[in-house]
């Protein structure tokens, strides 16, 4: 079997076992769900959420360079410490975090295959103790303009006419829900999708069990419609962290070498004024 | 507190507005934790909505017996939120009549201030399982007439 284009970004669940004590290893969970972490974790593992500890508190926006740095400070945290994230729902979140980390510089950086649910079902330990590590003194880089995409770059992406991935459900693509089923609090006051859009929904780049799916089937996922990797390609979703899995897959699974998550993504586009939309099942492939 | 709340989810609720900060999930953890295990007999209504993706799959069943309603809900354990939230329902609405369910307020939840520590946006399981209960309500009401 073909490997991944970075497997070095990628550990499974065993390695994670082996290096549950390594002082060099951090282990991250990051959930859609708030108290999941409360009931038990990987043993060492510290929590990041990403409602209340990554986003700025007050505009819509990440954490500043000086917040971050006091966040990785405070979980012990430091520039050469391999970072491996992990959460619920087939990584969401997690990989949100990872995007997040790579946004200020963080080097090493692992997300484990399948996620909290993988580790549950192998029966390997948990706990509710809460672990606290020394603080560290943290040096964040400048925010990593390339992996991140906003309105105008967008704008200007359709106008070029370079591919968009809208990774949401089906019906949201279309413009059947304004809203993710279950979100009302995430709509925007038009619903469909950014003109020339393709929709391929995250959840498809993983299996049953949560891992990722293997190369191949990746690569036919993606190239059938049209992402390939000589282009240059925006992500998007609705608040940008299903996109964030999508990129994921792109960059390093895949090895893509321009990918780009629109973290604004519908709740920005859907509720921008005078912003081109389409509706409907759009362009299924091009 | 002026809500029109059946008297155990007022209880439930006014002791989540005298908690602060982390306490709230402290005990929206403690609520998650005595969710009970699936009765044998359940059998989700055929009504219960299938989730698509993202979205936590949350499945009940609603009786009526002698004039009250019990509710039973299937959430799953990697959803301890949402799990909370079912079982505040269940201890706060079990043996109410479809009445006393069809006059809660919609957003009764925003005087447990559970908003200031999760985000307005992890409410939202709560709405959806408030909407739901309603529903079964307001059908428990038609079949009695």
């Amino acid at each position: 079997m073909a490997e991944y284009a970075h497997p070095e970004f990628l550990v499974e669940t065993e390695w994670v076992a082996q290096h549950l004590d390594d002082p060099n290893v951090r282990i991250v969970e990051s959930n859609e769900d708030a108290l999941l972490y409360d009931t038990g974790h990987i043993p060492g593992a510290v929590r990041v959420d990403w409602f209340t500890t990554l986003q700025h508190p007050v505009r819509r926006d990440f954490l500043t360079k000086e917040e971050f740095e006091a966040l990785c400070s405070s979980l012990g945290i430091s520039n050469d410490t391999t970072v491996v994230f992990y959460g619920d729902k087939s990584n969401w979140f997690a990989v949100y975090a990872f995007w997040l980390f790579e946004y200020y510089g963080h080097e090493k950086r692992k997300v484990m295959n399948g996620g909290r649910a993988r580790w549950v079902a192998e029966n390997r330990p948990l706990t509710t103790e809460v672990p606290s590590y020394p603080p560290t003194v943290y040096h964040a880089k400048e925010p990593d303009a390339s992996i991140r995409a906003f309105r105008d770059d967008v704008m200007r992406h359709i106008q070029e006419r370079l591919p968009l991935v809208d990774v949401r459900s089906p019906k949201e693509f279309s413009g059947e829900l304004l809203h993710m089923p279950g979100y009302p609090q995430e709509g925007a006051q038009r619903g469909g999708h950014i003109p020339g859009a393709v929709n391929i929904p995250w959840a498809q780049a993983v299996d049953e069990d949560g891992r990722f799916k293997s190369p191949e089937a990746l690569r036919e996922l993606y190239q059938s419609r049209g992402i390939t990797p000589d282009k240059d390609i925006i992500a998007y979703c609705r608040i940008g962290e299903r996109s964030s899995h999508t990129w994921f897959v792109l960059k390093y699974l895949l090895g893509y070498p321009k990918v780009r998550n629109y973290d604004g993504s519908w709740t920005e586009w859907g509720n921008l004024v005078g912003a081109p939309i389409e509706k409907g099942e759009g362009s299924s492939a091009s | 507190m002026s809500l029109n709340l059946p008297p155990r989810l007022a209880e439930i609720v006014s002791d989540f507005a005298e908690c602060e900060g982390r306490e709230k999930l402290e005990l929206l953890l403690d609520y998650a934790r005595r969710f009970p295990p699936l009765p044998a007999d359940f059998n989700a209504d055929e009504q219960a909505e299938d989730v698509p993706e993202c979205m936590t799959p949350v499945r009940m069943s609603a009786k009526l017996v002698n004039g009250r309603l019990n509710f039973v809900f299937d959430v799953p354990a990697e959803s301890p939120t949402v799990r909370g939230y079912a079982m505040i329902i269940m201890e706060g609405l079990n043996n109410t009549t479809p009445e006393e369910v069809l006059s809660i307020p919609a957003e009764f939840y925003l005087q447990m201030g559970l908003q200031d520590v999760l985000t307005a946006q992890r409410l939202n399981g709560m709405a959806a399982i408030l909407a739901h209960v309603k529903r079964r309500a307001a059908e428990a009401l038609e079949k009695a007439d």
